[in-house]
């Protein structure tokens, strides 16, 4: 009864959506306030349609309703609760219905919170969001539908792939989903926008709030899947450059440049058109992902089912947003009033130099995710395009941007002083050169390790330039008022020195995996190795019994200097229900680095074979993804930044002139 | 400087970048690229010792042979095909017999692979597409349920799942 509820109402969610996507659209062009405001309660209903189909097939997986083929194929009566919740979106009718929920969720977010923004624009940006809703819940109920009914019902169900019963997994395709999905507002924004042919500052200021919390959302999840792949597969590996990840990293290339340009857009009116087309650039490269990870074009964990009807459908809805906002743009850019232009060393200059290297990194890693796929529907030939590839190609077009981000913070707009900017960087260039001399000290080669982490230290001290410059104007001398006057920056400056210095920790962690240790070792009980400045002992072996797997548990002990610093449980699950096994790395962070242990099946003599790994700073990479979003989060809560309101902008000046 | 002078400024800058990246891809395109053949399709192309390839196929049946340390040997097969494969490290998690396989690496003077990367897939419901692709070639891809071991066939999304 309840999956027929949750089957219905997703069919009345469909229903609502087309009528999102004409009344308001139509009221729009006659001037129907009433049609228009139609929008945002459609909107609303049709979240908690959804929201209530969703809950009910939450509710099936977790009672374990194997009258569901979604729940038999990706569920087992004893798989955790935890796992039951998180398996619905562990399977590729979940994972769709999971986009929609949030696709709507942010429908109804703009709906709610977008009072500020023209009725017109409004109803234009909420009936796109209509029609993207009502393709998807179509493509869900068409080829995808998560209610499809097993006659008869069998005693238990397949289990999930055990490879994804893990917490990383709980909460990776979430925050994922939220960036992806979070940038359908700018895009609905960005064609409602072309639709009224009416471009001016104000529209920066729309879309700034949601682009930065699909932005957050995006680094989170990113991070997190890498996480979780490096602690999942085994190999120690935090990037694969495999199509999937790169799918990610592309939408969050696309709206980190969209971040800046928007910024020149709502200070300067300059690069109006460019902010705009990269709005629907960003979400056209989410939808590419959608597209590549659910078609079952790319082999990868994350393509379950591949059945052609599938991707067909995917790709119409691709070529029809893609194709259709680009041919809006066409048809519309060169209407829109061009913006001002300006001097090359400026703030907006550089802004526009840090978009010219986004968007070109984003380029490579399109060329190098698609061509092998362009390649082999030509002639047949199947190449893969690697790490190699990438290194190559991404990591000089993305470099300059470490040198120049702190560089671009320090200068000002319409007319900055380059040559100031740098004499500003000289302490933080110091402290980068000190950084490479101690790091040549401690580990000595490989020399791009010994660059890369005095650049990365270079960056996350230099992101903080601009603000000591403000809170000290008369250098650290003067420490009066200091606290007063940083309290009185604007959150966005905290949020983008923040982010930069993200940026930056994640740049050292990747450095320093070039001083990693890596030994590959049959151990046997007793045995101990050395593993960079540390030992690992073998203390035991035991076998246990899970919910829904037996391991087998190496238990091993750190040491350092005949001390016991850290304990170790690498275990090898096996599943079998789905007669599969899983490794479960043994992961110990000890100042900033990691020791990694990977072990696979016992030999037949008794040894078991294990990765043992050392990874220095490894922990910063995530951390500094953490430090961008948490830097996103500051600029979000600029209240001066937030739609029509003002404010607190004035009364900041006030305490400001107060304090001086 | 006048308003020309800006703007062949910017359109100066975007084209040098552009050109960077688009020279750096092609560059790269050249050189950095590995192609996937199945076991047949390898030897047909007389692929020379020292070219960097993928390859993939099933790991034949009784061909898995450990060798001192952690060195070992197995065959990869299409049906029609084997190709010897040498590899030294820690074998995935899913490798078995049987099995569908991916591995990179280059043929040596002796016509062995000596693979430096092995790759089974992670869920064992499927195999690597290229591998299906290269059963397919040789007439031996059976479909998932033929293809998977006897769960698969109580797999219920052939004969249900479009039913509803």
């Amino acid at each position: 009864m309840i999956d027929e509820v949750g089957h219905y109402a997703l069919a009345l969610a469909l229903a609502l959506s087309l009528m999102q996507a004409i009344l308001p659209f139509w009221g729009a062009r006659t001037h129907d306030a009433r049609l228009m405001a139609v929008a945002r309660p459609a909107a609303m209903t049709q979240f908690a349609f959804v929201a209530l189909s969703y809950a009910a097939l939450t509710y099936a997986h977790v009672v374990s309703d194997f009258s569901l083929v979604n729940v038999v194929e990706n569920s087992a009566s004893a798989k955790p609760l935890i796992y039951k919740i998180s398996g619905v979106w562990g399977n590729h009718e979940g994972s769709m219905m999971l986009w929609v929920l949030i696709l709507t969720a942010c429908g109804a977010a703009m709906a709610a919170f977008s009072r500020a923004i023209p009725p017109r624009l409004l109803a234009d940006a909420l009936s796109v969001q209509g029609v993207l809703g009502a393709a998807f819940l179509a493509f869900i109920l068409l080829t995808s539908n998560p209610f499809a009914r097993m006659v008869p019902a069998p005693i238990d169900g397949n289990d999930l792939n055990p490879i994804l019963q893990d917490p990383g997994l709980a909460i990776h395709p979430p925050l994922l989903y939220l960036g992806y999905v979070g940038f359908s507002i700018v895009f609905s924004l960005a064609a409602a926008a072309l639709i009224g042919g009416r471009l001016d500052a104000a529209f920066a200021r729309f879309i700034r709030p949601w682009t930065l919390a699909a932005w957050c959302f995006l680094t989170l999840g990113i991070a997190m899947g890498s996480y979780w792949a490096y602690y999942t597969l085994g190999w120690g590996g935090f990037w694969f450059w495999d199509p999937v990840e790169n799918a990610s990293l592309m939408p969050w290339l696309a709206g980190t440049a969209l971040l800046h340009s928007a910024a020149v857009m709502e200070k300067r009116e300059a690069l109006k058109v460019w902010t705009i087309f990269l709005a629907i650039v960003t979400f056209s490269l989410s939808l590419l992902g959608t597209f590549l990870v659910r078609s079952g074009v790319l082999t990868s964990v994350h393509s379950f089912a591949s059945d052609p009807t599938r991707g067909l459908f995917i790709l119409a809805i691709l070529v029809m947003f893609i194709g259709g906002a680009l041919f809006l743009f066409m048809l519309r850019a060169s209407s829109l009033k061009q913006g001002g232009l300006f001097a090359p060393i400026s703030r907006e200059g550089a802004l526009v130099v840090n978009n010219l290297l986004l968007t070109a990194a984003c380029a490579a890693v399109l060329v190098g995710t698609l061509y092998p796929l362009a390649l082999e529907s030509i002639n047949g030939d199947k190449i893969s395009v690697g790490a190699p590839f990438f290194n190559l190609t991404f990591g000089p077009l993305f470099a300059p941007i470490f040198l120049l981000a702190p560089v671009g913070q320090l200068l000002a707009w319409k007319r900055g002083d380059f040559l100031a900017a740098a004499q500003r960087l000289f302490f933080a260039a110091g402290l980068g050169l000190a950084a490479m001399a101690v790091f040549v000290a401690l580990h000595g080669a490989p020399v791009m390790s010994v660059i890369g982490s005095g650049v990365a230290v270079y960056l996350v001290v230099g992101a903080f330039a601009e603000i000591f410059g403000r809170v000290f104007p008369s250098g650290f001398g003067a420490r009066k008022n200091a606290f007063f006057r940083a309290k009185g920056l604007p959150l966005s400056a905290w949020g983008t020195a923040f982010a930069h210095a993200g940026l930056g920790l994640s740049m050292l962690g990747i450095a320093a995996s070039g001083w990693g240790v890596e030994k590959i070792v049959a151990m046997k009980q007793g045995d101990v190795y050395d593993v960079g400045p540390y030992q690992l002992q073998v203390v035991g072996v035991t076998t246990n019994q899970g919910p829904n797997y037996q391991e087998t548990v190496a238990h091993m002990s750190v040491q350092r200097d005949g001390r016991v610093v850290a304990l170790l449980a690498p275990s090898k699950r096996f599943f079998s229900t789905r007669r599969m096994g899983t490794a479960q790395a043994g992961i110990v962070t000890l100042n900033l680095g990691q020791i990694y242990v990977s072990v696979a099946e016992p030999n037949p003599n008794g040894a078991i074979d294990a990765r043992l790994y050392w990874k220095p700073l490894v922990s910063l990479i995530w951390i500094g993804a953490l430090v961008m979003a948490f830097g996103g989060l500051l600029s979000l809560s600029d209240r001066r930044l937030r739609v029509g309101v003002a404010r607190r902008a004035v009364k900041a000046q006030i305490v400001a002139q107060a304090a001086e | 400087m006048t308003r020309k002078q800006k703007r062949l400024t910017l359109i100066g800058s975007a084209v040098g970048v552009l050109g960077v990246a688009l020279g750096l891809v092609l560059f790269a395109l050249r050189d950095n690229i590995v192609f996937f053949y199945g076991p047949t399709e390898m030897i047909e192309k007389h692929v020379g010792p020292g070219v960097r390839l993928r390859i993939g196929g099933l790991v034949e049946n009784g061909s898995l042979v450990h060798l001192a340390g952690k060195s070992v040997t197995f065959k990869v097969t299409d049906g029609k095909d084997n190709v010897p494969v040498a590899y030294t490290g820690l074998l995935p998690d899913l490798f078995r017999e049987g099995q569908g396989v991916v591995a990179e690496g280059a043929l040596d003077r002796n016509g062995v692979f000596q693979a430096d990367s092995v790759l089974a897939k992670h869920d064992e419901r499927y195999m690597p597409r290229e591998v299906v692709d290269a059963l397919k070639k040789q007439g031996k891809w059976a479909g998932p349920s033929g293809q998977m071991n006897g769960q698969a066939s109580s797999q219920p999304n052939e004969q249900t799942g479009a039913s509803y």
